[in-house]
């Protein structure tokens, strides 16, 4: 066998014991999507209508359809978070030094917990999307860009998830790895998730006109809504291909430490 | 160091492990100055040293998992340094902290091991099976290893590492903190394994275990290998055992001591300590020769050599907890 389908191999063994871990502990997962959800509700039903009144047409005519893609991408920075205690938890088992120790694929066992937390990320974003129908959502897209949406939600979620790998990986306390996390999973509040950034005043306004996630919420929203996208589609999978990358090399370069 | 490519016939004397001066250092605290050390194919090394002494260092660079600060290793023929994962293919590593999923079961994690050795499903199951079942696990396979008692857990470790059936093994203080029941377990599973042909290096606090399992003792202190041999050369090193005699007066202490040739006394406790080689044949010599004395029958201690008497007699000093990383 080459190395690659060697790697290929470790890689699917590593995903098939994070799946289980996953299985055996659900509640991870479980407690990635309320954040999400519970925003979702109370936008909707406690904000929706002073906000769409306040806000006026850019919104048009429902305040559910505005927020959805923003809970959406919420729903990655919150999986993203469970992913940097579940690798920062593991690392500290006695299962990894063994791990070490053995002839397999070096990067193995962060690509495993890297497709496992892509696989959870994405089922709750199903989650969270069923919700938000449920709630009135009344997306316009049809099949391509439905499978553009998810493209773009994968891109997102892999450049999340790598990125809270490293934090992960970085720090020395499960608690540490899930404050370093909560960067990802709040930046989206400064973005045009909830609000459209144009709305803003300030330097406020000006962070959320230039961090990634409102390229990438304005993408999504785009995809599902059909609303104007413009340059976010290339910035965003720009924003995300770099976070990848950055996070990729920063966890690799952390992983390779130990040993 | 020997070239594994020459004539077969010297497999007998072929090092499976071979280490010439290694050294590791953490920050500013030197922690192995210098080790030297051979473990021949088929054999069973211990490394016998307190706390901080340097063992768990040294397991922990032979296994890939620290890089040395100098010297050079050779594990199965293959140079640490420059080889890794031909090192890595050789060997198993059982350490001193359990390395089982707790989040997965007994046999979720053998087969796990299965897999990153690339049996196959058949044959991963047959081995996990078979491995459950030599270890006395079959009953718990199903559970979680969190679930696990101590003693299981080290059992599972060491099943884990032979499902790749390695050549090698390291165990790092494989009976520390077991129950005497699980000790011994462990023991028969080391002997069983030497007994296959497997070599095995361990790391030890303990002396009776290096002298139950050894054929050959090394004794680290403060990062030097301070004495190596078999377990009879190092015990003509240190002191013997003793019996020490508790009596009532003086008058029957002395008039034993008089008796009892290389005997010293000790007048405030009325004691007087027989240098005593383990026999049981010597003892009954003792007692024989105690009856004959019409004196009050003593008390009587047996004192046998442990790692304090080694290492007072092979550093001049008490054993002390030593400062640093193990």
């Amino acid at each position: 066998m080459t190395a690659l389908s060697l790697a290929a191999r470790d890689s699917a063994t590593m995903l098939r014991r994070d799946v289980r871990h996953a299985l055996r502990f659900p509640m991870m997962t479980v407690s990635g999507i309320t954040v999400p959800v519970v925003l979702l509700l109370l936008f909707v039903g406690v904000f929706g209508h002073a906000l769409s009144a306040g806000l006026g047409t850019p919104l048009g005519a429902s305040y559910v359809d505005f927020l959805a893609p923003g809970i959406l991408v919420m729903t990655a920075g919150f999986a993203a978070e469970a992913t940097a205690v579940n690798v920062c938890t593991d690392m500290h088992t006695g299962i990894i030094p063994r791990f070490r120790t053995m002839a397999i694929s070096r990067g193995s066992v962060l690509t495993g917990q890297v497709t496992g937390s892509l696989i959870r990320t994405m089922i709750s974003g199903v989650l969270v999307i069923a919700v938000a129908l449920l709630l009135g959502f009344r997306p316009s897209a049809g099949p391509v860009a439905w499978i553009a949406a998810a493209g773009m939600f994968a891109l997102l979620t892999t450049a999340l998830t790598w990125l809270t790998v490293a934090f992960g990986l970085l720090a020395k306390t499960p608690a540490g790895a899930n404050s370093l996390a909560l960067i990802p999973a709040f930046l989206p509040f400064l973005s045009s998730a909830f609000i459209p950034a144009s709305s803003m005043s300030g330097g406020v306004r000006w962070f959320a006109e230039h961090e990634p996630f409102t390229p990438i919420t304005n993408t999504l929203r785009g995809l599902l809504t059909g609303t104007p996208i413009g340059s976010s589609a290339i910035l965003a999978i720009a924003w995300c291909a770099g976070i990848t990358l950055g996070g990729y090399v920063w966890a690799r370069a952390l992983y390779n430490r130990g040993g | 160091m020997q070239n594994l490519t020459v004539d077969p016939a010297s497999t007998a004397t072929r090092s499976a492990v071979a280490v010439r001066s290694l050294r590791k250092s953490f920050g500013r605290q030197l922690v192995l100055d210098g080790i030297d050390l051979d473990v021949a194919e088929g054999t069973v090394f211990a490394l016998l040293g307190p706390n901080g002494s340097g063992k768990t260092t040294t397991i922990g660079i032979l296994a890939t998992l620290l890089a040395a600060d100098g010297g050079t290793v050779r594990v199965a023929g293959h140079d640490l340094a420059t080889e890794p994962d031909l090192v890595r293919a050789a060997i198993g590593v059982t350490g001193q902290f359990s390395a089982v999923d707790e989040l997965l079961t007994g046999q979720e994690n053998l087969i796990l091991m299965a897999d990153l050795h690339h049996l196959g499903r058949a044959e991963g199951r047959r081995r996990a099976a078979g491995l459950l079942e030599r270890f006395e696990l079959t009953g718990a396979a199903g559970k979680m290893a969190a679930t696990y008692s101590g003693g299981m857990r080290r059992r599972l470790d060491l099943a884990m590492t032979l499902v790749g059936d390695p050549r090698i093994i390291f165990l790092d203080e494989p009976t520390t903190g077991l129950d005497p029941r699980s000790r011994r377990t462990m023991w028969e599973i080391v002997r069983e394994l030497v007994a296959r042909g497997v070599t095995i290096l361990l790391t030890t606090q303990d002396l009776d275990e290096a002298d139950e399992l050894a054929d050959r003792i090394g004794v680290l202190d403060h990062g030097r290998m301070v004495a190596d041999g078999t377990a009879a050369e190092l015990k003509r090193q240190i002191p013997g055992g003793r019996i020490d005699l508790r009596f009532t007066d003086a008058a029957a202490l002395d008039s034993a001591a008089a008796l009892l040739d290389g005997a010293s006394r000790d007048e405030a406790g009325l004691i007087l300590q027989v240098p005593y080689d383990g026999r049981a044949r010597s003892l009954k010599d003792l007692l024989d020769r105690l009856d004959r004395l019409a004196v009050p029958e003593p008390a009587l201690s047996v004192h046998t050599p442990d790692l304090d008497d080694v290492f007072f007699a092979l550093t001049g000093q008490p054993r002390t907890e030593q400062d640093g990383p193990r």
